[in-house]
């Protein structure tokens, strides 16, 4: 946490921060004392002045310097930003608690009132308020700490609802930690860090609710200013003199991203990613073929190297030099655990890797397409019409929000320069293919209505649209259960046998390998470790093959034996299973539901 | 701001209770009763928005007994004479039981008699009814340009950022963006003053009527919501945009424009309304600040001369019609969810 | 040794019409020293099995005892009796709390034991559990991000160890993990079990690794057990046509899937 927090400074945001942190603490800490007496010297002869040298906000209409003034009232705005949040926090924390202590009913209520009070903007609460304490500093101050105290009674009731959820605060629970040590020692600690982003960037929130409040001439009254009336007291002089009002909005503005970019620093996550492409490229020139002999490989891939853009903007390399083919029609199975690089193979082979991914390879051709490059129209609509895909959810590779049938049909009307009732009877057929009855009906539905062994299906289906020569199918029933899995590599091996097409399997699951395909690729780390006929696994030479398929119990193995354990560090130096939680560039495919 | 997402008020810390979402278990039991999830989404907000307005009632009828000491004395300060205050009291009816109180004001509501202004001696009704009109149309331009405003410039953002060709581009609009949603609202409407109305003499500096008056105040009212609502949307889209099924529909090697439109946008809609809306309901009440700064004449200016002159049933009157617009702004973009959302995801959320 | 008996239980959630049974009226008997093994797919209420035994889930009827005493009310005895049950869960990296160290976290196990602990025992069983899952003991003050899915999914084990408990329910423990992690944590186990002759609940939809684990097999299937006995009589002659179903849904190695019947 330290090293991270300390490495987080030293960006140009962090700098950015600490500068700006520091002269907005200055200027609380020491403002009047430096600048009162300037912020407070009138001088009736040099009043409403425009920016001159001496005084490079101008002055105000009884000539007091007006950049002294905005100085002077950062102590002022800042005390009263951080109390207001104070109350917000505070607040927001009590209503939490006890909404999370309420009996269920009592819950419910407290969450829809919070609900209700959220639904209005903060400025309307914050007036309400204000009419009820005054306008004035320490009434304006109240309204805009208690109009946040709905949005903070969320966030905590959100964020413990959502650690109270969680397995370890259940395991505790088994254990019989009672709720008081199990809310102190494990829900407290883990909505604390991000509290603290939110109170941040709150912070920030408040500082510009109550300069609005303070410009409406309802927060803090004359002789007293801040920024907010400062502002106020420029606007109405705008013709003489824009910095005026310009002077206290920079100071009002600055001080708030210094506060949100705070919050941001704090926070755990960065959404903000920027990307850098890169450069796809081949290192040997690949011809484009025009027609295809019908016997050489449907894919081929040569050396084939994949990098992926680091966290730290380095380039990793996950495929190290992968050579594979694959023959018309043959059925060929991909086999490694998490990290092994065996979906990212496949998805290179498909030219679906994202653009923070670089490719490399001494030769990456499906059926005369170089795959390295950017395809050319002609090349785009013969890999829609011959490649097809299937990926491991069920649930998300179809689009929740078109129907099957328009799915389906989309290929075949845009490549295959299908009419609609054309494609909608060739989808109908396809569906017929893959075992799911009611066709016509089904095509009408949305993917929710499916099943997760008929959305598959109706992937397979989506494939045979077009005159497929390749299906991929990236770990297509690991979501499924045992039983569904059989339909589903039912209808892909009855597509491959009534197309012709060949199939890329990936999977985890050596056994189902072994007994769906004709050849088994293993890879680890990168690297493909050894390739063999399906029918031969025992003749395995590479002890992680053997290890691989010794370590699988399967309905014979001896119940009285120790499963054999591979015990071997992967060539990436990876453990396997570990890529899962913090790389985001690792294969998040694996994680067998 | 960060907004974050209802919660699943899961059990928290009491001992054994079912692991049945709680939340869930109303709408399934409505989701039933009414046979469709979509209808019983709109039924539950409409419920909810039923709710809100007999809790803003409630709260606007109680405002002026909240403020400590006597409203009347505060309203028309220490100099008046007692027998005048008195006056104002029996006239503002404050000198009748709670109840009575009550049952009047509300039986005023429903007559359309929200009582007299202390410092005009206009009926409030009167007032609001000239005023209303201008916020209306303010805030309805302001929301309509921030909304659809804000679905190009994100889905623009998104795709050209995801494709990592345009760095600086990228970059750059990103920190606009952000510029954009620091800046206050007041502020913006200051700084536009300065130079257009000051500067460029391009466009008049106040009032209210003309074509080109509306011009800076809706730029002013509307940029800082746009530019949040763009940013969701750039955010939603990169999510959309990384989903397998768009993977799926890439395989498709489909032109961009389907892959955007058709298959993209429809998907970030929901999610986009839902977190993005608290912005766009925000900015009704940024009429507030844009009305005072532009000196319209519409009710939120009317707010803050009114509690500055403590004109308690002015106040009343203002409060009541703002946080019933606020509910029809909220109202409208729950209609806007169930019809867009194509799924019915809003009967799971 | 104890034993866990599921007595004509019952789940459900929701109320009325809504009301979906997740358990309907189950039967099952862990003896005391082995392996239970329950297998089911998925909404097949085996989950729910293991959230009753240990109380996260209440029951809508039945009983469950352990060593014939009623664990599923809210009296005192139960409660503590409740303690004895313990369970492994399945995603090693929620189970873990991210912002305590796993010797903390293997501590709380001791809570169960109603005893008190000084620092140094407390300690000394920590170093000592750490030990018997294989993990350097000297690594007990580093957070959970440190290991990965396999030695989380011992350190959880650990701390259901450290309760000492009469029955461990193990819910699905290596279906997030790799195939070779799988078979150390299954070693595990295994030598545990043979080790404490602990009384094992071992929860799984995967039929292999459940053969392999357990002494008698549970087939459960839309919230009912639809089939149980000794696991090789099971096997080997099932009679519900469900069992069957499953039995040849598993893919073989080295033999071509049978598909055309699917």
């Amino acid at each position: 946490m330290s090293t991270r927090f300390t490495r987080t400074l030293r960006t140009p945001a962090g700098i950015t921060v600490m500068i700006g942190g520091v002269v907005v603490l200055l200027a609380t800490v020491f403002g009047p004392v430096l600048f009162g007496e300037a912020a407070t010297a009138r001088d009736i002869a040099g009043r409403q002045q425009g920016v001159s040298l001496e005084h490079p906000f101008g002055t105000d209409e009884l000539g007091r310097d007006l950049l002294a003034r905005v100085i002077v009232a950062t102590r002022v705005s800042v005390l009263l930003t951080l109390g207001a949040t104070g109350i917000s926090v505070i607040g927001g924390v009590l209503v939490g608690i006890i909404a999370a202590v309420l009996p269920p009913v009592a819950r419910r209520l407290v969450n829809a009132l919070i609900d209700i009070l959220l639904s209005f903007p903060w400025l309307l609460l914050a007036l309400f308020f204000s009419v009820i304490w005054g306008t004035t500093a320490t009434g304006a101050m109240l309204a805009v700490g208690f109009a946040g105290i709905p949005v903070f009674g969320r966030l905590v009731s959100t964020l413990a609802s959502s650690v109270a959820g969680s397995d370890f605060v259940h395991a505790a629970r088994i254990l019989g930690s009672s709720p008081l040590r199990t809310s102190v020692r494990h829900v407290v600690p883990n909505i604390l860090p991000p509290l603290l982003v939110n109170t941040a960037s709150h912070a920030s929130v408040t500082l510009l609710s109550f300069a609005a409040l303070s410009f409406l001439g309802l927060g803090v009254q004359a002789p007293e200013y801040d920024w907010g009336r400062l502002l106020n007291e420029g606007a109405r002089r705008i013709y003489v003199d824009p910095m005026a009002a310009m002077g206290p909005g920079i100071a009002i503005v600055l001080t708030g991203v210094v506060f949100s970019l705070l919050g941001a620093l704090f926070s755990e996550k960065r959404s903000n990613r920027t990307l850098r492409a890169l450069p796809r490229r081949s290192r040997a020139e690949t011809r484009a073929i025009p027609t295809v002999p019908e016997a050489a490989p449907v894919v081929e891939a040569v050396d084939l190297r994949v990098s992926f853009r680091s966290e730290d903007g380095g380039l990793v390399e996950r495929v190290h030099g992968v050579t594979l083919s694959v023959a018309p029609g043959e059925i060929v199975g991909i086999v490694g655990e998490s990290g092994s690089g065996k979906s990212v193979t496949a998805m290179a082979a498909a030219g679906l890797l994202g653009p923070d991914s670089l490719v490399e390879s001494d030769s990456l051709v499906f059926r005369g397409i170089d795959m390295t490059r950017e395809p050319t129209s002609v090349e785009k609509r013969r890999l829609a019409l011959e490649q097809a895909m299937i990926f491991q959810d069920p649930l998300s590779s179809l689009n929740p929000s078109l129907t099957v049938g328009r799915q389906l049909r989309e290929v075949s009307e845009i490549h295959g320069r299908m009419s609609r009732s054309a494609a909608a009877a060739r989808a109908i057929e396809a569906l017929t293919l893959v075992r799911i009855p009611d066709a016509a009906r089904r095509l009408r539905q949305l993917p929710h209505e499916f099943s997760g062994g008929m959305r598959q299906r109706a992937m397979i289906a989506m494939g045979l649209m077009g005159t497929p020569r390749l299906i991929i199918a990236d770990e297509p029933t690991t979501a499924l259960d045992v039983t569904v899995q059989r339909q589903v590599l039912r209808a892909l091996r009855d597509a491959q046998r009534s197309t012709g097409a060949a199939i890329l399997l990936i999977s985890h699951d050596i056994a189902l390998v072994s007994g769906f395909c004709d050849r088994v690729v293993v890879m680890r780390g990168g690297r493909i470790v050894e390739e063999l006929a399906a029918d031969r696994l025992d003749d395995a030479r590479h002890p992680y093959t053997r290890g691989l398929i010794a370590c699988v119990p399967d309905m014979g193995t001896d119940r009285d034996k120790p499963l054999p354990v591979i015990d071997a560090e992967p060539p990436s130096g990876r453990e396997p299973g570990t890529s899962a939680s913090t790389d985001p560039t690792a294969e998040h495919t694996e994680v067998v539901a | 701001m960060t907004i974050p997402p209802a919660p699943s008020p899961a059990s928290v810390l009491a001992s054994p209770t079912p692991v049945t979402p709680a939340s869930g278990d109303r709408g399934d039991r409505l989701r039933q009763l009414v046979g469709s999830p979509r209808l019983a989404f709109v039924l539950r907000r409409l419920l909810r928005a039923v709710v809100s307005l007999v809790i803003v009632l409630i709260a606007s009828f109680f405002l002026v007994h909240l403020v400590p000491g006597d409203p009347v004395r505060a309203a028309l300060g220490p100099t008046v004479s007692p027998e005048a205050v008195e006056a104002l009291r029996r006239e503002l009816g404050l000198d009748l039981p709670l109840g009575q109180q009550f049952l009047d004001y509300l039986r005023g509501l429903v007559t359309g008699d929200l009582g007299v202004s202390v410092t005009s001696q206009r009926p409030v009704g009167a007032t609001l009814a000239e005023r209303l009109p201008t916020t209306l149309l303010l805030s309805v331009i302001s929301f309509v340009v921030a909304a659809l405003g804000a679905f190009p410039i994100g889905v623009a953002t998104a795709v050209s950022s995801r494709s990592g060709r345009h760095r600086a581009a990228d970059l750059g609009a990103s920190g606009l963006l952000g510029v954009l949603i620091a800046v206050p609202n007041f502020l913006l409407a200051v700084l536009l003053i300065s130079v257009f109305s000051v500067g460029l003499q391009a466009f008049p500096p106040a009032g209210w009527g003309q074509p080109s008056q509306v011009v800076l105040p809706v730029i002013a009212l509307a940029v800082g919501p746009l530019a949040y609502l763009s940013r969701i949307v750039h955010v939603e889209m990169l999510r959309v945009l990384d989903e397998p099924y768009l993977t799926t529909a890439r395989s498709k090697r489909l032109p961009n424009q389907i892959l955007y439109v058709r298959h993209a946008l429809p998907n970030i809609v929901a999610a986009t309304l839902t977190a993005g809306g608290v912005v766009l309901v925000g900015l009704v009440a940024g009429t507030v600040l844009i009305e005072t700064v532009f000196v319209i004449p519409g009710i939120g200016s009317t707010i803050v001369s009114s509690i500055t002159a403590k004109d308690y049933p002015l106040i009343q009157g203002v409060v009541l019609v703002y946080a019933i617009l606020v509910l029809a702004a909220n109202l409208l973009i729950d209609l806007a969810l169930a019809a867009l959302d194509p799924r019915s995801a809003i009967a799971e959320a | 040794m104890s034993e866990l008996e599921f007595r004509r239980v019952s789940v459900t959630y929701g109320h009325g019409r809504t009301a979906h049974v997740a358990v309907e009226s189950a039967d099952l008997v862990v003896r005391p020293g082995t392996t239970h093994g329950l297998v089911g797919e998925s909404g097949s209420g085996k989950s729910t099995m293991a959230r009753i035994a240990v109380g996260l889930t209440p029951v809508s009827g039945g009983s469950i005892l352990l060593d014939g005493v009623d664990i599923t009310n809210r009296a005192r005895e139960a409660r503590l009796a409740r303690r004895r049950v313990q369970m492994v869960f399945q995603d090693p990296f929620s189970a873990l709390d991210p912002r305590m160290p796993i010797g903390a976290s293997i501590a709380e196990g001791l809570l169960a034991t109603g005893r008190y602990y000084n620092r140094i025992d407390r300690e000394s069983r920590v170093h000592a559990l750490l030990d018997r899952v294989h993990i350097d003991p000297a690594r007990a003050g580093e957070s959970p991000s440190a290991f990965s899915g396999g030695q989380r999914q011992r350190i959880t084990i650990a701390r259901a160890l450290a309760a000492e408990p009469a029955v461990l329910i193990a819910d699905e423990i290596t279906s997030a993990l790799d195939v070779s992690v799988q078979g150390v944590v299954l070693n595990l186990l295994r030598e545990l079990q043979q080790e404490l002759d602990l009384t094992m609940l071992f929860i799984s939809h995967n039929l292999a690794v459940v053969r392999y684990v357990s002494d008698e097999v549970s087939v459960m299937r839309a919230g009912r057990i639809v089939e149980h006995g000794e696991t090789s009589a099971v096997l080997a002659h099932p009679a519900d046509p469900y069992t069957r179903e499953l039995l040849r849904s598993v893919p073989v190695m080295g033999e071509p899937l049978e598909l055309e019947d699917a």
